[in-house]
């Protein structure tokens, strides 16, 4: 009898248990989304409406310049900041680990503007990057009249700016791992490789990196999720601008969820973010289940 | 084989020469990165000691020549954001009222999931906490309209509460991650042994498993410190004007003044809402470390 009403008990206190669990991922996640996706098929502008005008606001949005801008500037920054940092951080971090002096220190350096926020990381680099006083400034004072460095003014080099401040503030976080990841891998490999008479950069493409590969996945996907949100760094360093030339998909939709009360509009551009999410992560996660799933049966 | 290995010797031979030149083009490169990461550091904490008069000079990186704490006093207790000027200190104690329950909350809830879910695995779990994951991916703009409709029929829309209701949200994924994976990697043994002494469901947890997470409790109170402190949409939408956070009163001062810019002022006031995050940063070090790859959802 006990035996029996054993289980009942148990399952009962840990689902209790997992009640606030349960409700975020209903209300929260799921509901949330399918909410967005309903607002989206309707008309509604400041309030939420009932009516259902099928994709009308999709082709709206798809219609819509500043829209398209915001996604190609997001395109834009998600393929730069995601190759340099990749790039810059495995660099870093294999030089780093030709047993240099002071490391820690470097890696300390390396690593602390991860640590910042992405406004203040925004605003250090729109102060960095004022023509009239920082970088520009700096050449010209030297005797270099003519230079010009004003990417945070120019509508078409904007987006450039805001990469520069997002490759500053992440590249230190790829640094960490990918030395981490360096530094797991076994010294007979490096022996074999010496003995058979590759190059040491050779060795690093083609044997190492690789044996890496998961590490790059965990770094892709960190990177990938921080890209997708990008909107604090835009918001404290050029707002946008000028005009709109460095509006992101975010952006949007807070502009025209707060400012433009178009609610309808702003979640349609939302669930479009969700699909473009889904789109690239979906395959990776796939990916990984399956590396995971031969890792665990070998 | 003497073939395939003649070309290592003679590598070997050579080697010598050749590693001070690239060892020294290996240490200009770090220094160089070096540069290129500690310059902003830097241009802020010069900027801050700089009268604006010095300023205006336009020399970006020069040491200050008449340095003056003027401008961390003003950035602390003057700094105007629209009507109102009782500088950044008000963001901060907004922050710090945010952090506190958003740290602890999120961590024993995370705790209480991994734990439930690891040794108890009541039916359906395993579903629920798949989609937790994927969640993790929805971006923010999704959520934000539908969570804001709830929470003001909740009336906590623009409150203390709310702010750290939708903190718990947010960071729900990472830290049941967290918790999961520490306690997956503890013996099941000791788990039945436990039962089998008696052990409740809540008893366990906060005699047992409880104490044996601390690590993975500090890991996860640097990821929220730091992820709370920093984070700027969360808070610009939903704490209301009350409890605005550090980082959108600064991103207020700095963005939305009129008149004359006070440089020096604004990249104080950036540097004091970065002290928090980056003092959390120098003491933990590669704690710090642990925690990002832990939170990269490699579950």
């Amino acid at each position: 009898m006990t035996a029996l009403r054993r289980p009942a008990r148990r399952a009962w206190m840990s689902w209790a248990a997992l009640l606030p669990m349960a409700a975020t991922v209903l209300v929260a996640y799921l509901g949330t989304v399918l909410w967005s996706l309903r607002v989206s098929l309707s008309s509604a502008r400041t309030f939420p409406k009932d009516d259902f005008v099928g994709l009308a606001q999709y082709e709206r949005l798809f219609d819509n310049e500043r829209w398209l801008h915001a996604l190609q500037n997001l395109a834009l920054y998600g393929v730069l900041v995601i190759a340099a940092c990749m790039l810059i951080g495995f660099v870093l971090a294999v030089f780093i680990d030709q047993k240099v002096r002071g490391e820690g220190l470097l890696r300390t350096v390396f690593l602390y503007p991860y640590a910042m926020s992405f406004v203040a990381t925004g605003l250090v680099w729109q102060w960095m990057l004022n023509p009239g006083s920082g970088l520009q400034q700096v050449v010209r004072s030297l005797g270099f009249e003519d230079f010009s460095f004003d990417w945070i003014i120019d509508p078409d080099k904007v987006i450039f700016a805001v990469v520069l401040a997002g490759v500053w503030q992440a590249a230190g976080l790829v640094m960490a791992l990918m030395l981490a990841g360096l530094r797991g891998i076994d010294d007979e490999i490096w022996m074999a490789a010496r003995i058979d008479g590759i190059p040491a950069w050779r060795t690093y493409v083609s044997i190492v990196l690789p044996m890496l590969a998961p590490t790059v996945a965990t770094v892709f996907v960190l990177l990938f999720t921080g890209v997708v949100k990008v909107f604090d760094v835009v918001v404290a360093m050029t707002q946008g601008g000028p005009g709109t030339a460095s509006d992101v998909p975010a952006k949007f939709i807070m502009d025209h969820l707060f400012g433009r009360a178009n609610i309808a509009l702003a979640s349609a551009g939302s669930i479009v973010l969700l699909l473009t999410v889904l789109a690239l992560a979906t395959p990776l996660l796939y990916l990984r289940s399956r590396h995971r799933a031969a890792g665990a049966r070998s | 084989m003497s073939a395939v290995l003649a070309p290592v010797r003679r590598a070997a031979l050579v080697r010598p020469h050749r590693i001070d030149v690239s060892r020294a083009g290996l240490y200009l490169f770090l220094a160089l990165a070096a540069l290129f990461f500690l310059a902003p550091l830097y241009v802020m904490v010069i900027t801050s000691l700089k009268p604006m008069d010095e300023i205006r000079l336009g020399h970006l990186f020069a040491w200050p020549q008449l340095p003056t704490t003027d401008a961390w006093r003003a950035a602390w207790s003057q700094a105007c954001t629209g009507v109102s000027c009782e500088g950044v200190r008000v963001g901060f104690w907004n922050s710090v009222a945010i952090v506190v329950p958003s740290t602890i909350l999120p961590i024993l809830i995370g705790a209480l999931n991994g734990y439930a879910l690891s040794f108890w695995r009541p039916r359906g779990a395993e579903v629920l906490f798949a989609v937790l994951m994927l969640g993790a991916f929805i971006p923010v703009q999704v959520m934000i309209y539908p969570l804001v409709k709830v929470l003001a029929a909740l009336g906590l829309f623009g409150s203390l509460p709310g702010i750290v209701a939708i903190h718990v949200i947010f960071s729900m994924p990472v830290m049941t991650l967290l918790f999961r994976n520490h306690y997956a990697a503890i013996p099941q043994e000791l788990f039945k042994a436990a039962r089998i002494d008696g052990g409740g469901f809540w008893r366990i947890f906060l005699q047992l498993m409880l104490p044996m997470s601390t690590p993975i409790i500090v890991v996860a109170a640097i990821m929220q410190v730091t992820g709370v402190w920093n984070d700027y949409i969360l808070g610009l939408v939903f704490a209301g004007n009350d409890n605005l956070p550090m980082t959108v009163q600064l991103n207020n001062v700095i963005n939305t003044t009129t008149g004359e810019r006070l440089y020096n002022v604004n990249m104080a006031a950036t540097i004091l809402t970065s002290l928090v995050p980056l003092g959390v940063y120098f003491v933990s070090g590669r704690w710090f470390v642990r925690g990002i790859a832990a939170g990269a959802l490699k579950g």
